[in-house]
């Protein structure tokens, strides 16, 4: 169904648009947006309704790390027994399986370097089908979820034109 | 001293657009929301942009042959065959511009012989009429009307029609009305063109941008594409109003006689801007589509918020215009688009901005973010119910 994408397409940029908007923009009934959002939803195609921040801007301190990580895959589970004892940490932010030079990204947030560095050299590191890992910290984010975080462009057209 | 001055020129009143435009910036209030430009609020999708930067890169700073890159007429007639089934021959049937409107002003001036009469629809662009004058033809207007949406109909061609006509400007989708003309209404202008032998130039810079099924061009149809000058261009379909590109395709015939011209009041468009225009028709496909979506979004969107304020308005289905009719408070569009300015600082253009038929209405851009929209719609329901009460 066509409105089914573009609706989730509108929503991806901005889950906090009005219910009535909505339906204006996609020509059709209130109604069918709500209907339409709660079956994305049992269907698990809408998984979250998450706020993207800037950390940078606040007071708190966070340090984002992306961490490589090779295993050894095992007999009847590949990948997914480890990545699950890896995801389990409330820390981990995401953990994706990767095709090429190693296996594993996991992208982890803490408190501070030490925070970080902990977590990977006791229990990443720990785990026994964990081979080696590489530590990448974030130093800056430029973009994220398709949205840049520095300053927008201003709108340079003329005022009126033909 | 003697007068410096053509009179041909001299005569041309300046358009309606830019004595709005002198208001709007004399105002210089930051406040002012415009719902009045012609060119999309995107940016030039950035592969685009990408290759440009490219080809400047790699010194490709030189001239380019009159009619344009080789690759690049090509590519033109690869689309115009993928979207419209029309066969084109890159090598002498089409001509790349500075723009569309240059496609304008040369196709009038490469067919029009002093006291021909070139036809007209309006309200439409500024600068038919002003070209046609250039070249010294006599243009005869054509005014659309709102029970028809706006769309030209074989009748109102038939009547406008004497022995002296050569040309009729077709302007659809349209700029400002945001009117198309479907394939059965073009089918019965392409019977009245061809009963009369007259050639058309459709513009149809605004082809990508239509929201009920996909736009045709009358070149399509049976026995036209022999007397239709086909304009396009970059500016509107892939955002790219400031790399002034544009094309024509038509019969060889004619378009050596523009290319003439262009050669010797152009030389050749610029030849970073054909560059980028080669990766827009190869890659740019998506963006489109994309910007399409967008538009057709906000186009719902402002259709929903003039009935929501019961303001009559007809379902325009292209470009990134609607045209809402603003006759019930009895004032001139360009009382009304002014008020709108002065009390609500709202800037949109009024409709006689683009001919005298174009009075009683407004044209309202799109091309603004919905937030844009919506700040600019609450300011606008504000006003009409202020206008009603006055009148009350």
């Amino acid at each position: 169904m066509e409105t089914r994408e573009e609706l989730l397409r509108i929503i991806e940029r901005n889950s906090r648009i009005d219910l009535k908007d909505l339906a204006v923009l996609l020509g059709t009934q209130e109604i069918d947006i709500v209907n339409e959002l709660q079956a994305l939803e049992d269907e698990g195609i809408i998984c979250g309704y998450h706020t993207m921040i800037n950390w940078e801007k606040t007071s708190v301190d966070k340090v984002t790390a992306l961490i490589e990580v090779r295993v050894t895959p095992q007999r009847g589970q590949g990948f997914d027994n480890i990545a699950e004892r890896i995801y389990k940490y409330p820390e981990v932010q995401s953990v994706y399986l990767i095709s090429g030079g190693y296996d594993l990204l996991v992208t982890l947030e803490g408190k501070s370097l030490r925070e970080v560095s902990s977590f990977v050299t006791d229990k990443l590191s720990t785990l026994d089908t964990v081979l080696s890992t590489a530590t990448h910290f974030i130093l800056k984010k430029y973009k994220d979820h398709g949205t840049i975080l520095g300053p927008q462009a201003e709108d340079e057209r003329e005022i009126v034109t033909p | 001293m003697r007068n410096p001055l053509a009179d041909t020129i001299v005569g041309i009143q300046p358009s309606g657009i830019r004595k709005f435009f002198d208001i709007v910036t004399e105002m210089n209030d930051p406040d002012v929301i415009s719902l009045g430009v012609g060119e999309p609020d995107f940016d030039t999708p950035w592969h685009i942009r990408d290759e440009g930067i490219y080809a400047l890169e790699k010194g490709k700073t030189f001239y380019t042959s009159n009619s344009g890159l080789k690759e690049l007429r090509t590519e033109i007639c690869n689309y115009l065959h993928r979207s419209q089934g029309i066969t084109y021959d890159p090598a002498k049937e089409v001509i790349v511009t500075v723009g569309g409107s240059e496609a304008i002003d040369i196709g009038i001036r490469a067919m029009c012989n002093p006291g021909d009469e070139v036809l007209i629809p309006q309200p439409s662009y500024v600068s038919y009429e002003p070209c046609a004058l250039l070249a010294g033809a006599k243009p005869v207007i054509i005014d659309l009307k709102a029970e028809n949406e706006f769309r030209l109909t074989a009748q109102e061609l038939e009547d406008a029609i004497s022995e002296k006509t050569k040309l009729l400007i077709l302007p659809f989708p349209n700029n400002p009305t945001g009117a198309i003309m479907e394939k059965a209404d073009l089918e019965r202008i392409a019977e009245v063109i061809i009963k009369h032998d007259i050639y058309v130039m459709s513009d149809e810079i605004y082809a990508e941008l239509t929201y009920k099924g996909r736009h045709v061009s009358i070149a399509s149809l049976p026995g036209m594409q022999e007397r239709t000058i086909l304009i396009n261009g970059f500016s509107k379909a892939y955002a790219m109003t400031g790399w002034r590109l544009g094309y024509a395709c038509g019969p060889e015939i004619i378009i050596k006689q523009m290319t003439k011209i262009h050669q010797f009041a152009i030389m050749c468009a610029p030849t970073n801007s054909q560059y980028a225009a080669v990766d827009a028709l190869k890659n740019g496909d998506a963006d489109v589509e994309e910007m399409r979506r967008s538009y057709d979004q906000r186009r719902r969107f402002l259709l929903n918020a003039f009935r929501e304020m019961g303001l009559e308005c007809f379902e325009p289905y292209g470009a990134f215009y609607v045209f809402p009719c603003i006759r019930e408070f009895g004032m001139t569009s360009e009382e009304f688009a002014g008020r709108f300015l002065a009390e609500e600082k709202v800037a949109a253009v009024p409709g006689t901005a683009f001919g005298a038929s174009g009075e009683g209405f407004l044209r309202v851009s799109y091309a603004y973010s919905l937030e844009k929209l919506k700040a600019a719609m609450g300011r606008l329901s504000h006003f009409v119910e202020k206008l009603r009460r006055e009148k009350a």
